[in-house]
């Protein structure tokens, strides 16, 4: 596991992002002329964790369950209902123009449409250029377009598709110029959401690959926000079990994997396949009941109880918090904090091998080596 | 680490440059037939336009007392009441016509893309107050405001121009707002703004641009709309002076000869529908041009 960069004075690395209780609700309304609000849907409801620079923190969870919006918020596209955001100890929304400009010139996204993240109408030299004309406008077209050119070969992309549009590249190509835009400006932190989600499986590895030798050569870090979970194993050091706008649980990716603490990370594990149809077959399925709830009305006490193997009447009203159970691994459930319930036992999957990740091949070494 | 990488000299082993967005445009028009009909048609009309001094007959408000005479080989397309040369008239009206019609589509464009944008792209009280202004406009029929603007106006050629501008704004207006709504909800522009670029950039580079392909078929409509517009005010008596040949008004003085001289009627009316017709065939290939996925390189 890489922790690179400056250590506090305890021995952990300081943060380069820390988001504190953050809340972000949507307010719905009714009505065209006397518009009121009927209610908030409530994306994320009081989510907490940190990144350290040189580290990669993976956001899982169902779709609906707020990682997006957390993504937006951190790229300032959604403002927050309450909590805060630092980026380096400074509040995202206590900046001036300047240092706003400067912030998005350090924390930079990789989007989860290859399709619709670039823009039809701009060559891919425009795009990749796109930052600098934004942010070091004194630089000349010979110089941008050299960039540019770097760029792409750092990404893998040969350097005359500076010259292509992006319908006339493919999905992997495109989303090779999503990330040569992203590190064009050296950024320190990347976000990327679901960057490999709309991908096939073979070009997400070559992707992947190229995310985790770029963040070797250039000492970035991720935040990487998806639902694969073997994905999100190979890739992060650390990781957050997200359910309806909350964190379920959090710590290192191995324990976590390895062990996971809450009945909801222990029903991801298990619904993911086994590639052995025997085993799989003699598999005991542990499948979650139900749907996801509204987050427009999220259920009282523990939100996860409407679909939990293991709630006591206490979950209905209680709202557990996260609390560190093992060793630098959170989770929020009173039943396992408590010890009444040891999700452990009750855990039928192997453990999820690394060798299982398809590293289909092509690895794309980002400086031409 | 990171500077070192991205700024070290790069070696270009291969500086192919493609065709331009315009290039790639024109070769794709010349290979529709019924673009290429209509902008031949285009181009002769405006040529007949400019060069009207040279290539008309007569002079179109000389008088004769040939008056009312059929096509002849003095006379092309006739003479009117007044013993003037239709064909002669007609020539000089392609000038009023076509000024007219591209001339208030310039404007109506402008205005209401800006109107538009600027409702779609800043919304709230903005969006509203422009909105319910389009929106009481769009209760009228486009020609019955043109008539009403004239009446306020005053008759003349810039006020037919002014008139028929405003009364074209709402439609662009409309288009502009909604497809500045659709692509503000882009990926790509969420990514500008993550790049920290400035609204005007994300307006002039990625919105914009990806807005134009319906506001250019819904001008070349316009165009010909706005010539039978003028056509119309100038057959109600609300266009320019009597004595300016413009198609409208001798469309509107043919009336009174209808069953004598059905010349007077049938050629001007011919050149209205000939004008209209090749604008809207050129629209027509320019939706499918500007359609961006279908941007080939030619192989």
């Amino acid at each position: 596991m890489t922790q690179a960069g400056s250590k506090g004075a305890n021995g952990v690395p300081a943060p380069i992002l820390e988001v504190r209780d953050l809340k972000v609700h949507f307010p719905v309304t009714k009505g065209a002329v006397l518009r009121r609000t009927i209610g908030h849907v409530k994306a994320v409801d009081g989510v907490s964790f940190s990144i350290a620079k040189g580290e990669v923190l993976g956001l899982v969870g169902e779709s609906g369950c707020g990682k997006t919006t957390i993504a937006r918020t951190i790229l300032k596209l959604v403002e927050p209902s309450a909590g805060q955001i630092l980026f380096d100890n400074q509040d995202l929304w206590t900046m001036d123009k300047a240092e706003e400009l400067g912030y998005r010139r350090r924390v930079q996204a990789i989007f989860q449409d290859p399709y619709s993240s670039l823009n039809p109408r701009m060559s891919v030299r425009e795009i990749v250029g796109e930052p600098y004309l934004i942010h070091e406008s004194g630089l000349g077209r010979p110089e941008i377009d050299k960039r540019v050119r770097r760029l792409l070969e750092m990404c893998g992309l040969p350097g005359r598709m500076a010259e292509r549009y992006p319908h006339e590249m493919s999905g992997g190509q495109r989303q090779r110029v999503g990330i040569a835009r992203a590190l064009a400006l050296n950024p320190d932190l990347i976000v990327c959401d679901e960057a490999v989600s709309a991908l096939d499986v073979s070009i997400q590895a070559q992707i992947i690959n190229l995310l985790q030798d770029l963040k070797n050569d250039l000492g970035l870090t991720y935040l990487f926000i998806g639902h694969d979970l073997s994905v999100i194993k190979h890739l992060c050091d650390r990781v957050a079990v997200m359910y309806l706008g909350k964190v379920a649980e959090t710590g290192d990716s191995e324990i976590l994997f390895d062990e996971p603490l809450h009945p909801y990370t222990v029903a991801l594990m298990e619904a993911i396949p086994v590639p052995d149809p025997e085993t799989e077959a003699a598999r005991a399925h542990q499948v979650l009941a139900g749907e996801i709830p509204s987050p427009l009305n999220p259920p009282s006490g523990c939100v996860f109880h409407t679909r939990c193997p293991f709630t006591v009447p206490l979950c209905r009203e209680n709202v557990p918090q996260l609390e560190e159970i093992r060793p630098r691994h959170w989770a929020a459930c009173s039943e396992v904090a408590s010890g009444r319930v040891d999700p452990r036992a009750q855990q039928l999957a192997p453990p999820l091998s690394s060798t299982q990740f398809p590293s289909a091949g092509i690895s794309v070494s980002p400086t031409g080596r | 680490m990171a500077e070192a990488t991205v700024n070290e000299p790069l070696n270009s082993e291969d500086t192919y440059r493609r065709p331009s967005h315009v290039q790639l445009w024109r070769r794709q028009l010349l290979r529709d037939k019924k673009a290429l009909v209509g902008s031949i048609i285009l181009t002769l009309l405006v040529l007949c336009a400019v060069f009207a001094y040279w290539i008309t007959p007569y002079d179109p408000n000389a008088m004769d007392f040939d008056m009312i005479m059929r096509p002849s080989w003095a006379h092309l397309l006739g003479t009117d009441d007044l013993g003037r040369d239709l064909l002669s008239r007609l020539i000089y009206g392609a000038r009023v016509s076509l000024f007219v019609g591209f001339s208030t589509v310039a404007i109506s464009l402008v205005a209401g893309v800006a109107l538009g944008v600027a409702a779609g792209f800043f919304g709230g009280w903005i969006d509203t107050i422009i909105m319910r202004y389009i929106d009481l406009q769009w209760a009228f029929p486009n020609f019955i405001i043109a008539v009403y603007l004239v009446a306020v106006f005053g008759t003349g050629l810039s006020n037919v121009i002014i008139a028929i501008s405003l009364a074209f704004v709402d439609d662009f207006a409309r288009i502009a707002r909604g497809m500045v709504l659709t692509i503000r909800e882009e990926q790509y522009v969420a990514a500008a703004r993550t790049l920290g670029a400035s609204n005007n950039r994300i307006m002039w580079r990625h919105i914009l641009p990806n807005s134009m392909a319906p506001l250019i078929v819904q001008a070349t409509i316009s165009v010909s709309y706005a010539i039978l517009a003028e056509a119309g005010l100038s057959f109600l008596g609300l266009g320019v002076q009597a004595s300016t040949p413009t198609w409208g008004l001798i469309l509107a003085e043919s009336r009174s000869f209808i069953s004598r001289a059905w010349w007077l009627g049938v050629f001007p009316g011919f050149s209205i529908m000939i004008t209209v017709l090749s604008i809207n065939f050129l629209g027509d290939a320019l939706r499918d041009v500007l359609d961006v996925k279908e941007v080939k390189e030619p192989g």
